[in-house]
């Protein structure tokens, strides 16, 4: 036998008479072979449309780059600068702009609406590049020019229905609305439906009185550097003093490399996505090409006694696969192009800039080759029976494969298959585990499903029980007769199933989780900077609203100085350690409490009892944060509590339960140590429904213009509106998948037809009536839809067991109703299916159907 | 035209089929090789023409030593020298009569071959039927077609396998008068494998089989 890519093989291979044959052969098969090579174009066309949008992404970054951050450089704390810092930046020298940024509540004076905002105070010509964008356009100007008012988040002037022009007040200071703000260079809407933004002119910030000691600020100093400074260079050059002072800062190269990093993950996910509907479309390519080989055997044969070689046989039948990938690819691409306009709409509000939409040709050949290639491989796997069809069977019907034994090309292709799917998870993420988990995850779950249809097939055939009525021994026995599409539409059908079903999944668990702290007795409503002196009145204020006082705490904010007797900056310059950085550099927000609170649990020492500040005071830390500062019971961590250092020890770890609204701290201290610094204080109350919490919120920042309130049914509704929308996302790839599906199940139940429609004839003609031919397929068809989805519904929950439990740390409660649903739709929807695909078998007289199918 | 067999091909297990038959058919004759079903005709007449292998022994098929070929050198001598008709016709399903006739000459790689192909089919009468599909064409009508096929590449030796098996008498008579006609007027060798004893007279050679063995030789 000659080897399958000699030159002679290229040379028939590429002959025209060989093209010409295949042309000639398909003339009875064209139509199904053109629907066959539909089941690639959904994989190809999101493959498509997936790479034109990543080499746009990468196209606008590049091209944006700047108007991302808006500055050549940005320096950030989360204290106020000291004078040695202001040092750094009179060196830096260039254009500066300021910003301070915290969290407060606006006042819509008019509306009466009250809501917890950012409030950026703006000095300076922020942004440098790209710009505000303002309705109307001009108010953005105004602003930077140091017109009065403000500019507020749109999403949130429409939220209280109110408009430009209008009175609002922060803290004490009563302005206008300048303008409502569309965007922000550099920052995505999501980010700001959590927390609306609203800007200020920095000469009103001390109007508002918002800004006390120990408020939540940040601070920001915006930088355009003279003419050829270069801003990496001089952050490299700055760094040590930068660290010293807890400062931290972004070049335009770090976002860019921080957003090409996000990005990258967005377009390998929904690569990967894309991926499984192309390798499912590829199952139903060999599926389709198997049961087009089977029927020209008896051709081939008889080509071969004409004296046609076996390479030029070959050919012919490679040939029409390639037509069929290269037919598949090119309309895939164009449906890809088309899908492209589309994906902006989708995703637009999950990118930081706005991007135009090219079509990338690149990407667009990079799909069809990848679709060709996989399109082939899954083709050639049947193809290569071609090869072995002996001459003989033309005189011989019995004369099957000229050799017994697996042909080693068939490996040789598995491999390549193989090497194909594993080389593209691979090129998706920078971290091959991620490649190999997806090939490997894959794997599994065609194998199981493989598994789930050997098994079938196998109990069918054994376990059918004569005693079963006729047409349900009928039914199961169709799901083994021989050229069975059992595995196929088991395929086909359970991954649908598991990749929907995952998706629902793991969306209802991260739902559930937010939404398991809005059960009755939970807090949901939290009051935060709280002066001490306002303590007693925002106390009696919510009391006399007829709202509990849940919990309150006093908040104390410090950072660590030293940790088991080392400096912080000497572990911080001292990579190899392991201790992440944020642990080390962040501000830590500490109490003081004489028990533990409802959501805490001691898992080790003692409770640290009150004190009289000695030199080391008795500290209790939560255990991850121990973990991550790889510190336990007995060491000693020094604190620098708003100037004043002050040692602790370790003596008691705690278990806390973070999904509790209510305060929870890292570290907590006994009282006696820290009531002299300065502190604010957080109150958690309940409220029943938005018009308690609209009304608490309105008396309070009355009362109290610096009190801030989250309503955590608010935070609830926005973060399920942001999962709403990822899961559109998620959903509308999966889609592609599941269409893909649908259409191979429809491929294999019309490869089965012919099959199907004699044998009803035959039973018809054996007197059975429409009635029981009818239950047959219904039997066949319920069956397999059910098994299908049994095995995808299983496969999904234990996928998002998985995940749940070890990617998002959640407690996992499946909702069952939803699985019940599943497990009876897609049965459901198999068997109409298969109904729609043999009408015609049961209603039309036997003979006239041998005579149209023949 | 020399041929020499002598072939043990084994059955599923190791049943033997044609045991140690030796015959050497002259170029340009006629034989006919008969005997009852399941005496190993059609399994003789797959090894004289190449299309599978002898467990031992060898056979010369126009000047070619069919042992030491490969399956494709086998496929060329098939091709060059070899022509079929078989019992079931075997068109090829969606090529028009035309283009089955003219399959054998392109697959050696000639173009440019229409003309004989239709010159051979108007020759077994089927000259206004060029472009129908075998569906199309009654039984008689195909076998005529095959018959066209089979001398497109003017064989040295045309194997007939029960050629008028599936034909009523009259239709199978048509066919038997075309073939030997063009076996005569193109001085082919003639293989034919039949039970019709009648067919088989016209044979100038008869090899009888039974129990995959030679019943009277020459």
């Amino acid at each position: 036998m000659s080897a399958p890519f000699s030159r002679s093989f290229l040379s028939h291979l590429f002959s025209s008479w060989t093209w010409l044959m295949a042309w000639r052969d398909s003339r009875a098969s064209r139509r199904k072979l053109l629907f066959f090579s539909c089941s690639i174009v959904l994989g190809i066309a999101a493959l498509t449309a997936i790479g034109s949008l990543g080499s746009n992404l990468e196209r606008a970054i590049e091209e944006q780059a700047k108007s991302l951050l808006g500055a050549d450089l940005v320096i950030g704390s989360r204290h106020t600068f000291t004078a040695d810092e202001e040092q750094v930046f009179r060196e830096i020298g260039g254009e500066q702009s300021r910003e301070v940024s915290f969290p407060s509540m606006i006042h819509f004076v008019t509306n009466k609406g009250t809501r917890l905002v950012q409030v950026r105070a703006l000095d300076g010509r922020f942004p440098f590049y790209g710009a505000l964008e303002t309705a109307p356009t001009a108010a953005a100007d105004e602003f930077r020019k140091g017109g009065a008012g403000a500019l507020v988040e749109q999403s949130l002037l429409t939220q209280f229905n109110a408009k430009v022009g209008d009175t609002i007040k922060l803290g004490d200071l009563t302005t206008r609305v300048a303008g409502s703000l569309l965007k922000v260079p550099g920052e995505t809407v999501v980010f700001a439906t959590i927390a609306p933004r609203v800007y200020l002119p920095m000469a009103d910030l001390p109007r508002t009185g918002l800004l006390r000691e120990g408020s939540l600020a940040r601070h920001r100093v915006s930088f355009k550097l003279p003419d050829g400074v270069d801003a990496e260079k001089l952050v490299e050059k700055l760094k040590p003093r930068l660290d010293e002072n807890r400062l931290s800062h972004s070049t335009v190269e770090e976002r860019k490399r921080d957003l090409g990093r996000s990005m990258d993950n967005l377009y390998s996910f929904l690569n990967l996505v894309s991926f499984i509907a192309l390798l499912l479309g590829g199952v139903g390519v060999a599926s389709a090409i198997h049961v087009h080989v089977k029927q020209k055997l008896g051709t081939v044969a008889v080509l071969r006694c004409l004296g046609g070689s076996v390479t030029q046989t070959f050919a012919i039948y490679l040939a029409q696969g390639m037509a069929l990938g290269l037919f598949g690819s090119l309309l895939g691409a164009a449906l890809g192009v088309a899908i492209q306009l589309a994906l902006p709409r989708v995703l637009g509000d999950f990118i930081p800039f706005t991007f135009e939409f090219h079509t990338s040709w690149w990407a667009v050949a990079r799909a069809m080759s990848i679709g060709f290639v996989i399109c082939l491989l899954f083709a050639l796997l049947p193809l290569l029976a071609v090869r072995r069809v002996s001459p003989l069977a033309a005189i011989r019907v019995s004369a099957g494969s000229q050799t017994s034994g697996r042909d080693p090309l068939t490996w040789f292709v598995g491999a390549a298959l193989a090497a194909g799917i594993v080389g593209f998870a691979l090129t998706q993420g920078r971290d091959w585990r991620v490649g190999l988990g997806f090939a490997g995850g894959l794997a599994v779950v065609f194998g199981l499903l493989a598994a789930t249809a050997k098994g079938l097939v196998v109990v069918t055939r054994r376990f059918t029980s004569p005693s079963l009525p006729f047409t349900v021994r009928q039914g199961l026995a169709n799901l083994h007769r021989p050229n069975n599409r059992t595995s196929l539409l088991l395929l086909s059908l359970g991954l649908g199933t598991f990749l929907m079903m995952s998706l629902y999944l793991v969306q209802h668990t991260l739902l559930t989780q937010l939404v398991s702290s809005d059960r009755k007795d939970q807090p949901n409503a939290i009051l935060f900077d709280i002066q001490p002196d306002q303590r007693e009145g925002v106390s009696n204020l919510v009391r006399s609203l007829r709202l509990p006082v849940l919990d309150e705490a006093p908040i104390v904010t410090m950072r660590l100085l030293s940790l088991k007797e080392r400096t912080i900056e000497s572990i911080l310059t001292n990579k190899t350690n392991g201790i992440p950085n944020w642990t080390l550099r962040r501000e830590y927000r500490c109490t003081y409490s004489d028990s533990l609170r409802d959501s805490e649990k001691l898992t080790a020492g003692t409770w640290p009892p009150p004190t009289n500040r000695t030199d080391v005071v008795p500290v209790s830390v939560e255990e991850g944060i121990a973990k991550e500062l790889q510190i336990g019971l007995g060491d000693e961590l020094t604190w620098d509590v708003q100037g004043v250092p002050m040692k602790t020890r370790v003596v008691a770890l705690r278990e806390v339960d973070w999904r509790r609204v209510q305060p929870n701290f890292f570290v907590v201290f006994p009282p006696g140590a820290l009531e002299d610094a300065p502190a604010m204080h957080v109150l958690v109350t309940r409220v029943g429904s938005s018009e308690e919490s609209a009304l608490l919120q309105r008396e309070v920042v009355s009362e109290f213009p610096n009190i801030s309130a989250i309503d955590l049914t608010l935070v609830l509704r926005t973060l399920d509106t942001i999962l709403e929308q990822i899961a559109f996302v998620v959903r509308f790839m999966a889609m592609f998948t599941v269409a893909t599906g649908l259409l191979v199940l429809v491929g294999a139940l019309v490869t089965g037809r012919f099959q199907r429609i004699q044998e009803s004839i035959l039973l018809r003609t054996l007197g059975a009536s429409r009635r029981q031919i009818f239950r047959v397929l219904f039997v066949e068809y319920a069956a397999l839809g059910l098994l299908a989805s049994l095995t995808g519904v299983l496969l999904a929950t234990g996928a998002s067991w998985a995940l749940s439990a070890f990617v998002f740390k959640a407690g996992f409660a499946p909702p069952v109703a939803p699985m019940f649903v599943a497990l009876f739709a897609v049965p459901a929807l198999t068997v109409v299916t298969g109904f729609l695909m043999s009408r015609g078998v049961m209603n039309h007289p036997p003979l006239a159907i041998l005579r149209a199918e023949a | 035209m020399r041929q020499l067999t002598k072939s043990y091909p084994n059955g599923s297990g190791s049943l033997t089929v044609v045991k140690d038959i030796s015959f050497t058919i002259e170029a340009g004759s006629t034989c006919a090789i008969v005997g009852p079903s399941g005496s190993g005709k059609t399994t003789l007449l797959g090894l004289c023409a190449g299309l599978d292998q002898p467990t031992s022994g060898a056979v010369h098929l126009a000047g070619a030593h069919l042992g030491t070929l490969d399956e494709d050198g086998r496929a060329r001598v098939r091709n060059e020298s070899v022509g079929f008709v078989f019992q079931n016709f075997q068109l090829l399903p969606t090529l028009t009569a035309l283009e089955n006739v003219m399959v054998p000459l392109e697959l050696r790689g000639q173009k440019q071959v229409r003309d004989e192909a239709v010159r051979l089919l108007e020759r077994v009468g089927l000259g206004e039927r060029l472009t129908h599909y075998p569906t199309q064409l009654s039984g008689g009508e195909q076998q005529r077609v095959a018959l066209a096929r089979a001398f497109i590449n003017r064989p040295k030796i045309l194997f007939a396998d029960e050629p008028t098996g599936n034909l009523d008498a009259e239709t199978g008579h048509l066919v038997i008068e075309n073939l030997f006609a063009l076996n005569a007027s193109l001085g082919t060798t003639l293989v034919l494998v039949t039970h019709d004893l009648e067919l088989a007279s016209r044979a100038q050679r008869i090899i009888r089989l039974k129990g995959g063995a030679l019943m009277n030789g020459e």
